[in-house]
């Protein structure tokens, strides 16, 4: 088990730069997700802790060791990829193996058949052990891709988007197996993803990328609840956390253009440098509700019903606010109605910067 | 194809069909018009029109493997009845077997001529299959610098006919005694299938996921290690196709081999026309020597059939 830090790392390719001033910190033991779009520099960072990429400037540590000069057998990490790593030409069996038998850590057979059949029994792959990997469904493929990772008690799982191929269902499934198996195994996870998702719901801290750049690492509750700035806010959180251009007036929040007000409760702490500032007001969906004689009117634009909640679009004058509300609200498209937020929840954010009022200090 | 099929588009289907056989059965005629006149007597080997039924007979075989003289007379019939089976074919002919002073029998050129065209056509073919493959693996693989020029000029090689470069390499093979030898040949014949190799196998590296390998290296296993147990088998299929062109061309190659070899390094192409000599050419030894000489690439392209209708396709195929 291992304790990761990058240092400073950035990386280009040619002209391109994929990561800038990259710092990250994962514990020994913890289930890190990075977080970001596609092209953001996830996998980049992935593929440097591996070894498989050089940083081109900074420095990666795996238990305070700088680790520059090692290559990727000696780092012993294990990989997991969204798709091709497994040997097509082998069976199950082959490919668990794999990994126990290159001449720098060759174990004794009995062991490897003894950690082969114990990783397949954790994963449930018994049955498939002697199949050709060609002959595998999507799932059964990435069990396998995990059971050739965990086979070798690594120092660091290195997981990119294993789950993305799969299809919703065995996505949830697998996403609580890993989550499990890496409590189980007490485990230094890194898992890559761009789906927003599965990081909250795995992750026991998340860094979001975006652009080569660390936005925000935290746990999924500071991640979600207290957004560094308004492209986590409007990238975490499904629906997104809506984004309203106003300015605060006297402790109120005045949406200028649109000619609406609601109550802001941090008036107080925010004090008057924020008086008459551009900002952008951040609140999530589930913290505007539908009441009569609440305080602004809005049309319903749309109407999406997800089973134990829906979700509403409201709109005001030309601008579109969401929200979610118990399914059991009855309210139709175009109908008018009232709206009001939890004044507590509301996030500020610099309308120039986009930074954060909190974070900002 | 979709399951509905309009009644033009079947019968446009019909006419690719018949396309294909006539096309077929022209490319095809020549080689049967060879295997029939290799099995033939002489005298029918040159009736017009050609005799299609014959007596399939084995002497133009025997013929093509010996060294023979004609007859002045006739052989007793105790020297016929002493003489094994197919030296009486070979007086049936009207000729006789030529022997040494302790009459051993004298063996023709062909099979030495054969087996320099086996030796130079299956070197050069490991050696520009192998070169090609760790070439294209360093391409598909590695940031190289001005890798497009080194590509291009690597495929320029065979941008002007070989034979142009005929008479200065033969001055030069003089110079260092090259000309006449096993290896004059396959050096000549794996630098001009390398560029051809390399440019091939490009192609279908570039087709496998380095994944597979990237896997393979943080499992602990070095990049040759890597190479070799996971790189090189899902290539096969590529390595096959291209060994398939590769042993061709080497196979077939006429005009170096007439000019740099005559005698100890001479394979098959250059000997089998210079046996038509002067007077009457026996067309059904010359047939018989071509016949076999198809044999090998053939046999070659029949084993590795299945690898080259999928490498034909070149990636077309999902893995």
């Amino acid at each position: 088990m291992a304790h990761i830090q990058l240092k400073n790392i950035s990386k280009t390719f040619g002209n391109h730069t994929a990561l800038t001033g990259l710092n990250l910190d994962i514990a020994d033991g913890e289930f890190f997700v990075l977080l970001g779009e596609t092209g953001a520099g996830k996998t980049t960072t992935l593929r440097m802790i591996a070894g498989l990429e050089k940083p081109s400037e900074g420095q990666v540590f795996i238990d305070g060791v700088d680790v520059a000069n090692w290559g990727a057998a000696e780092r012993d990490v294990a990989l997991v990829l969204q798709q091709y790593s497994l040997y097509p030409r082998y069976t199950v069996r082959e490919n668990l193996e794999f990994p126990l038998k290159p001449k720098i850590r060759r174990l004794p057979d009995a062991e490897i058949k003894d950690r082969v059949d114990r990783a397949a029994r954790t994963l449930r792959i018994e049955h498939l052990l002697d199949r050709k990997t060609d002959r595998l469904s999507g799932g059964e493929m990435q069990r396998v891709s995990i059971g050739r990772a965990i086979v070798r008690k690594p120092r660091v799982f290195l997981m990119d988007e294993p789950l993305s191929a799969l299809d919703a269902k065995l996505r949830e499934a697998l996403r609580t197996e890993l989550k499990n198996l890496q409590m189980q195994l007490g485990a230094t996870f890194l898992f890559v993803t761009h789906d927003q998702i599965e990081a909250m719901s795995m992750g026991d801290k998340v860094g979001v990328l975006n652009h080569g750049r660390i936005v925000q690492t935290g746990t999924p509750y500071e991640i979600y609840n207290n957004p560094r700035d308004t492209y986590v806010a409007s990238f975490v959180g499904s629906p997104p956390m809506n984004l309203i251009d106003g300015k605060l007036v006297d402790g109120r929040a005045v949406m200028a253009p649109l000619n609406f007000e609601l109550p802001f409760a941090g008036g107080a702490k925010t004090g008057a440098a924020t008086d008459g500032r551009p900002l952008v007001f951040g609140i999530r969906p589930e913290d505007v509700y539908l009441e009569t004689g609440a305080p602004v009117e809005a049309r319903i634009h749309d109407v999406e019903n997800h089973g134990v909640e829906k979700i509403l679009t409201l709109r005001v004058g030309d601008a579109m606010l969401r929200a979610t509300v118990p399914a059991r609200t009855d309210v139709e498209i175009e109908q008018p109605v009232r709206f009001a937020w939890n004044p507590d929840k509301v996030v500020l954010f610099d309308k120039g910067s986009g930074i954060s009022l909190r974070h900002a200090g | 194809m979709a399951a509905v099929t309009t009644s033009t588009e079947r019968s446009l289907n019909k006419l690719a069909i018949v396309g294909v056989l006539i096309v077929t059965i022209i490319f095809l005629a020549p080689i049967y018009w060879i295997a029939s006149t290799a099995f033939k007597p002489r005298n029918l080997a040159t009736t017009i029109p050609p005799t299609v039924v014959f007596q399939p007979e084995i002497s133009p075989f025997v013929k093509l493997f010996t060294k023979r003289s004609q007859l002045r007379t006739a052989p007793t019939p105790e020297q016929y009845a002493a003489a094994p089976w197919w030296e009486r074919l070979v007086f049936d002919g009207g000729e006789k077997v030529v022997r040494s002073g302790r009459g051993e029998v004298q063996w023709s050129g062909y099979p030495n001529r054969f087996m320099n065209s086996l030796i130079v056509a299956i070197t050069s073919t490991v050696l520009a299959v192998g070169m090609g493959t760790f070439t294209a693996y360093g391409f598909s693989r590695f940031r190289i610098k001005g890798e497009q020029d080194l590509l291009f000029f690597i495929l320029s090689t065979r941008m002007l006919p070989p034979v142009v470069v005929a008479i200065p390499m033969f001055l030069m093979y003089r110079a260092v005694g090259l000309n006449d030898t096993h290896w004059g040949l396959i050096i000549l014949y794996t630098a001009f299938n390398l560029s051809f190799s390399v440019w091939l196998m490009k192609g279908f590296m570039d087709e496998i996921p380095k994944e597979y390998e990237e896997a393979a290296l943080v499992d602990g296993y070095t990049r040759m290690e890597a190479f070799f147990k996971i790189v090189l088998p899902e290539a096969a299929t590529g390595i096959a196709a291209t060994a398939v062109f590769c042993f061709i061309t080497a196979w077939n190659e006429y005009a170096f081999a007439l000019i740099m070899t005559n005698r100890r390094a001479q394979t098959a192409p250059p000997f089998i026309p210079s046996q038509v000599g002067s007077g009457l050419p026996d067309w059904t030894v010359i047939a018989a020597g071509t016949f076999l000489f198809l044999l090998p690439v053939a046999i070659f392209t029949f084993l590795l059939r299945n690898h080259l209708l999928r490498g034909m396709s070149f990636g077309a195929i999902r893995k």
